[in-house]
């Protein structure tokens, strides 16, 4: 009951928001943080719940970005179908490289390995192809309209972001309380042990990738329509695939709220190196890779893994 | 409802198991007994779809199960533990037990429910909440149990549960085979502990350096003298070695 | 159609090439196939080497002579930071290692860029466009030296490895951890000497490298996933295997870039590192230390 009146608390702020924050600025950085957040989500699914780490999201940001971008530029498909169309392909190609990944019993340092090889493959492809525009890239032409999914200041974009953050949230909810979520736990904990109590390891891990690549390939839809420009360094790059997968292991990795906590907190982190120290190039890499070993150095689970500390401590107060 | 005919394997030049054969029938409680090294975790290994055979067929309740998954086999009702047992380690002991219930019921809420009446019939209703990996060993052996028992199995191999366990543990985990076999389910168990196979087993077969060597009532193979000689042999002798060493000591 | 006087210079090519990514193969394959760290850190590393050398040779050092410099310099720094960073950060298991030592790549790199600034450095020496006829093809100097290099950091790799004591503890230490314990090796000693060790033999491949390439603080992308193809195709821990997969590397990419234009040549290196993870794991010759 406490924590569903929280979550509403959460929400209806979330709306307001744009009420009451008027700085162009600091709505593009809650944009951001909220793109990340649904990319996070999408990571900790297969990284979190499963324990497959992948190296190499940027796979299914890049293809999701590229459809969106190919099929509104060349054949005027909607902006919003295009999303739905940019989920399937993240989802597809997911598939196809978890097929072949999983098939193989590919897992740990291969498993990210190979993850990061099949990105690099498409990154070469997409500066090779001629529909993808080669390495100068698309850029989507300026035409301002919701049904276009192009908004005039960023309110517009900042409501479509929430959006699919709330959606990934409702799906890792939905993860942690199904039998699916239950069986990559299993995975993740112990393979063999899951398959000898009937777990169809195989099946859950493609499952697992397949919804991942999807939400992440969304990701790379919304960027293409949030940005107007797209080419194969920001979307096959390896830069995209390390924020993506710092965001749910600094928030927490197989919690719910780990992902939108981690984005949070990286780009807030990256923000305020910038202010501290100007605006050089790679400085908020540099506190990015920082922050990175230091989480794993002392906080394994995480920030959420904090924040149960904590309550667990007040609680016991609480109660004495 | 186990029959198993010709089952070989090798590891390279090493043959694990050897032609083996032999028939568990339903409702009963059979015995794999033999020294370290004779190939019975291989044996049930094969048995469950876990290491594949070089040649051979393992029928369960009917049907021919050679070469499935072992997921696939589980689903049809034959589960196996693990000598060296595998829980879920972060996983909460209901947690854990629902991996396996979750088998047979798709909704979570009723998967934790019948795990938490699973992990009770083993005794561990007040550890519910405990991460597996806080337990005793005796606790994960029962937890291994457990989670083998959710996915409703109706053979369970079970290899080594007494493995660890102190005398009262190991009274209590035979009181606990036995009522699983009162509740319908076959059980064919690897065991070194004579004692627990002595009051358990109904039928033992006897498997020495991958090879089936004698079958019987557990009173009649204690008598046979290739068993003598192959099993008791290697570790009474050092036993009693060990013994009067230390007693000329 | 391509006849061999196109295809054999693009071999000898390739093999030149190869043997570089040999030189920064042979110390992932200590660090990787060895003690199974995965050092994501590794190309980032060759990066600091690189900047050594060339900023010695400003300061009037002949990147050949740097090496006597740049060796040592960079054991100390491999050997620190699996001391201090990685063996402390990683809690013994193998993805937080990934993530630690990922952590320590984007730290190094960003930090070339904020002093160094993104720009691509090249040296000049006497020797830089001196060619060696070969009868068939024309190569140049540093080329060569670098493939007689390769050989003779293989062959120094195998010896220390094989006949050493510490390379008797490393071994012992990559199979029985646990065991190495028990019989008194100090294990968090051994494994900083291995990475430290592994980060010496890219002090060697930046000061033979730098004559015939650039310097740039991304210029470690190029390598690292060719470093760990190589190490997975000649099989892990393998000296040899490193040697003959960097080569073989070398001239798929160079055919390759033939055969399909530049910007897919560089492809055949991934498709061939999926193939091999995929098909054979354990390398092309079998993995001589698992």
């Amino acid at each position: 009951m406490n924590a569903r009146l929280v979550m509403a608390a959460g929400l209806a702020a979330a709306l307001a928001v744009p009420y009451l924050v008027r700085s162009d600025f600091w709505l593009g950085f809650l944009i951001t943080v909220l793109l990340f957040a649904v990319m996070g989500m999408a990571w900790n699914i297969l990284g979190g719940y499963a324990g497959q780490f992948s190296f190499g999201h940027a796979a299914f940001f890049g293809t999701g970005a590229y459809a969106a971008a190919v099929l509104h530029i060349g054949f005027g498909l909607n902006p919003w179908l295009g999303l739905a169309v940019a989920a399937l392909a993240g989802g597809l190609v997911a598939l196809v490289i978890g097929y072949l990944s999983f098939r193989y019993g590919l897992r740990g340092s291969y498993f990210a390995l190979i993850t990061l090889a099949f990105a690099e493959v498409l990154r070469i492809l997409a500066n090779w192809a001629e529909f993808t525009g080669g390495g100068v890239g698309l850029y989507v032409p300026l035409k301002v309209g919701i049904a276009n999914l192009q908004f005039s200041g960023k309110t517009g974009y900042y409501y479509v972001a929430l959006g699919f953050a709330v959606l990934s949230l409702a799906v890792g909810w939905a993860l942690e309380h199904s039998r699916l979520g239950a069986q990559l736990m299993a995975i993740r904990e112990n393979e063999d042990a899951a398959q000898a109590l009937g777990v169809d390891t195989f099946a859950c891990k493609l499952k697992a990738i397949a919804l991942s690549g999807a939400l992440t390939g969304i990701g790379g839809g919304f960027y293409t329509h949030y940005y107007l420009y797209i080419d194969p360094g920001i979307a096959y790059g390896p830069g995209v695939s390390v924020e993506i997968l710092l965001v749910p292991i600094i928030g927490g990795l197989g919690t719910v709220f780990g992902p939108l906590l981690g984005s949070a907190v990286l780009h807030g982190a990256g923000e305020l190196a910038r202010r501290l120290m100007g605006d050089a190039p790679g400085l908020n890499l540099i506190f990015y890779g920082v922050l990175l070993i230091v989480m794993v150095r002392f906080m394994p689970e995480g920030l959420m893994g904090l924040v149960w500390r904590l309550r667990h401590r007040w609680r016991r107060v609480a109660d004495a | 409802m186990l029959e198993v005919s010709g089952l070989t394997r090798r590891f390279g030049g090493l043959l694990a198991v050897a032609d083996a054969s032999l028939h568990v029938p339903a409702g009963s409680i059979v015995a794999l007994v033999g020294p370290n090294g004779a190939g019975k975790t291989t044996l049930f290994a094969m048995i469950s779809g876990f290491v594949p055979s070089d040649s051979g067929k393992v029928v369960f309740a009917g049907e021919d199960v050679t070469g499935l998954g072992p997921h696939v086999i589980c689903a049809r009702g034959l589960v196996r533990t693990f000598q060296v047992v595998q829980p879920f380690g972060r996983l909460s002991v209901r947690e854990n037990v629902a991996v396996g219930t979750h088998l047979r019921v798709a909704d979570r809420r009723e998967a934790l429910a019948r795990a938490t009446a699973v992990a009770e019939r083993v005794g561990m209703g007040h550890l519910l909440d405990r991460p597996a990996q806080a337990l005793t060993v005796a606790g994960r052996k029962r937890l291994e149990l457990a989670r083998a028992l959710a996915t409703e199995p109706r053979l369970l191999l079970l290899d080594e549960v007494m493995a660890g366990l102190n005398p009262t543990e190991m009274t209590e985990m035979i009181r606990i085979v036995r009522g699983i076999r009162d509740g319908g389910v076959t059980v064919f168990l690897i065991e070194h502990v004579m004692q627990a196979v002595a009051s358990l087993a109904e039928r033992v077969h006897v498997l020495n350096q991958g090879r089936l060597i004698a079958e019987g009532a557990p009173a009649e193979i204690a008598r046979m003298p290739e068993v003598v000689e192959a099993y008791l042999g290697h570790g009474v002798a050092e036993r009693m070695t060990a013994q009067a060493a230390g007693g000329a000591r | 159609m391509l006849d061999p006087i196109i295809l054999l210079p693009a071999a000898i090519n390739g093999l030149t090439m190869g043997a570089v990514y040999a030189l920064v193969a042979l110390g992932l394959t200590l660090i990787y196939g060895v003690l199974h760290i995965i050092n994501f850190a590794h190309g980032s590393l060759l990066m600091v080497g690189l900047y050594g050398a060339f900023f010695l040779h400003r300061a009037g050092l002949d990147p050949y002579l740097a090496l006597v410099v740049m060796v040592p310099a960079l054991f100390f720094t491999g050997y620190a930071l699996q001391w201090s960073v990685i063996g402390k950060a990683s809690h013994g298991s193998d993805q937080n290692i990934l993530l630690v030592t990922l952590g320590a790549s984007i730290v190094i790199e960003n930090l070339a860029l904020y002093f160094f600034s993104a720009d691509t450095r090249t040296i000049d020496t006497p020797y830089s466009f001196e060619m060696i006829d070969l009868g068939v093809a024309l190569v140049p100097l540093p080329r060569v030296i670098a493939f007689a290099a390769a050989l003779v950091l293989a062959a120094v790799l195998w010896f220390l490895i094989a006949r050493t004591d510490l390379g008797r503890a490393i071994r012992a230490v990559a199979k029985e951890r646990q065991g190495a314990r028990l019989v008194g090796i100090d294990v968090d000693h051994i494994f900083a000497m291995s990475f430290g060790i592994g980060t010496a033999c890219l002090g060697a491949a930046a000061c033979l490298l730098l004559p015939m390439f650039y310097v740039s603080p991304h210029v470690g992308h190029v390598f690292v996933l060719v470093a760990f193809t190589v190490v997975v195709l000649g099989g892990m821990g393998s000296f040899s295997g490193a040697l003959i997969g960097g080569l073989l590397i070398g001239v798929t990419e160079s055919l390759g870039g033939l055969l399909l234009g530049e910007s897919l040549g560089q492809m055949g290196i991934f498709l061939i590192f999926i193939a091999t993870l995929m098909f054979r794991p354990s390398g092309l010759f079998g993995s001589r230390l698992s």
